[in-house]
């Protein structure tokens, strides 16, 4: 019976990320739009793009592979994986023997790597320029996410998010620099992962400020309709990362009745309301920086990610 | 675990490292002035904090001659200076900020290796505060080396004496003579660098020491 519940709500939380994806980048389009003061789209209007992609017929490219065809399955399978893992409401999931840290980082590695290959599968130069410049910024924001992981693990003892998650909600934390160095330097992670603005802009599709949306350029129909709901999927996954590492309040345990569990669910979805305007608010707030100025405000992420595993080590030694 | 205290303690020295960076990062010499202002004030609440928690009430005079002097003296002093000099637009090229900022690290490391094993029997308190104190000393030289411009050495000669400051409250029982002392001998070398600077404009038009190196007779 146990294992029926906690199978059903491994299963929820699995429906629930898919199904809170779009509805996140709705409301993060409808509040910039707002502090635009323009009206903005309506809220469902990245499920209604992904139905319409759905039904449309994919057009492949003649010097496409098998490896672009396949491509968008494995992405979206990786980061539904990754994004799964993580606790959004309750911790002490049935998968959560999996959710390591590490292997969530390892997760959207993978999906970034096929994302880079199928870039340069059909052999466009857009796509070739899209996939040197993210596996470039990828090869400054995984070594700055380690230092965030190592930092965190120092402090709560375990790279597995729900140990972490329980630990960070304790008091046994106290008050630490090296947290609140690791929260920035996340963030900052988090905004080159996402391709959001300061490092690339979602919205367009200009030559020279593209990521994100030159690797893509090539597909169509429902190829396409996965590879933006994995996007889609991977700000959700930050967002609840952050929630959960940072302002675990609210996450519910194993053995919680149903009423803490809508608690917990109501919690969740006022932090990730919370983060979409914060993130909706910063973007519209600042310019958006050139494309080599990226590694300076990466090499700042992994500055400050070093620092706080140093600071971890002297509170550690004492 | 670690008391109230200590971690308070751990928080304010631990963000003087992090404004040492943010001093080293900072290529705009009129921000770079502003984040020198935010270091003063970290450093008076740092040793503020000490004061309260060594019980040792001469230690809040310091951190008032910090606030004071420091944070707002110096930084207004400055300010009109670069003004005055008409740089206060200027961005400064600064060698490789990745590579200085590798090397900033390797020097924090360096110092807490070094101050953590010197130090093992000491108070924790002051272990980990002259820990710091040497990391900001370090970083302090690192910025006069790294910089060109003679304003943003004495920042970086400014910003180590902070990390002296806060490596002598740690230590318990400096006597207050000798803080006073210190920072009045920072004071008159203030002034002297000050007076250095516009001697050194009137002969070259320009602060960038690269022209005194020509004027002996062309750099290395």
């Amino acid at each position: 019976m146990a294992l029926i519940l906690d199978l059903a709500v491994q299963g929820t939380q699995m429906v629930l990320v898919l199904l809170l994806a779009p509805l996140l980048i709705g409301f993060l389009r409808k509040m910039k739009a707002r502090l635009l003061r323009r009206q903005g789209p309506p809220l469902i209007q990245p499920y209604r793009e992904l139905a319409r992609l759905l039904r449309k017929d994919v057009v492949l490219a003649t010097s496409a592979s098998w490896l672009f065809r396949a491509a968008p399955y494995v992405i979206f399978a990786a980061t539904w994986v990754a994004a799964s893992l993580v606790p959004t409401f309750r911790t002490g999931l049935l998968f959560s023997w999996s959710a390591d840290l590490i292997a969530i980082i390892g997760l959207l590695g993978l999906a970034r790597f096929f994302l880079a290959l199928a870039g340069l599968d059909v052999g466009t130069s857009f796509g070739g320029i899209g996939s040197s410049r993210e596996v470039m910024i990828a090869s400054l924001a995984e070594p700055a996410m380690l230092m965030i992981v190592f930092t965190l693990a120092l402090v709560a003892g375990s790279t597995q998010l729900s140990t972490m998650a329980g630990f960070l909600v304790s008091s046994e934390v106290g008050l630490r620099v090296s947290l609140g160095l690791a929260l920035i330097a996340l963030i900052m992670v988090a905004i080159a992962e996402n391709a959001r603005i300061p490092v690339d802009n979602p919205a367009t599709h200009l030559e020279l400020t593209m990521v994100h949306e030159a690797m893509v350029l090539e597909y169509s129909g429902r190829h396409l309709a996965l590879i933006e709901l994995a996007a889609a999927l991977k700000l959700l996954l930050y967002i609840s990362l952050i929630a959960c590492l940072f302002v675990p309040w609210g996450l519910t345990h194993r053995g919680a009745s149903l009423a803490v569990l809508a608690i917990g669910l109501l919690a969740y979805l006022v932090k990730l309301a919370v983060g979409g305007f914060l993130l909706a608010f910063f973007e519209t707030s600042i310019a958006k920086m050139r494309v080599f100025r990226v590694p300076e405000f990466l090499g700042a992420a992994l500055m400050l990610g070093l620092l706080a595993t140093l600071l971890m080590f002297v509170s550690r030694s004492l | 675990m670690h008391s109230l205290t200590f971690d308070i303690a751990h928080l304010l020295a631990g963000s003087l490292v992090l404004v040492s960076f943010m001093l080293l990062y900072q290529d705009r010499l009129y921000a770079l002035l502003n984040v020198y202002a935010l270091h003063a004030l970290v450093l008076a609440l740092s040793v503020a904090w000490q004061a309260y928690a060594q019980d040792a009430p001469h230690l809040y005079v310091t951190a008032a001659i910090a606030l004071v002097f420091k944070a707002i003296i110096i930084t207004v002093v400055l300010h009109r200076m670069i003004v005055k000099l008409g740089m206060h637009r200027e961005i400064e090229t600064v060698v490789g900020i990745g590579p200085t900022m590798l090397l900033g690290m390797t020097l924090v490391a360096l110092a807490m290796v070094v101050m953590l094993r010197v130090t093992a029997e000491a108070d924790p308190l002051a272990r980990e505060d002259l820990a710091f104190a040497l990391a900001v000393v370090l970083l302090g030289l690192l910025m006069m080396v790294t910089r060109r411009n003679a304003v943003s050495q004495v920042v970086g000669f400014m910003s180590l004496e902070n990390g002296l400051v806060l490596a002598a409250t740690g230590a318990k029982g400096m006597p207050l003579v000798v803080e006073i002392s210190v920072a009045f001998s920072v004071l008159i070398a203030f002034i002297v660098i000050g007076i250095f600077l516009f001697r050194i404009r009137e002969r070259f038009d320009t602060v960038d020491l690269d022209a005194l190196d020509r004027s002996r007779g062309g750099g290395l």
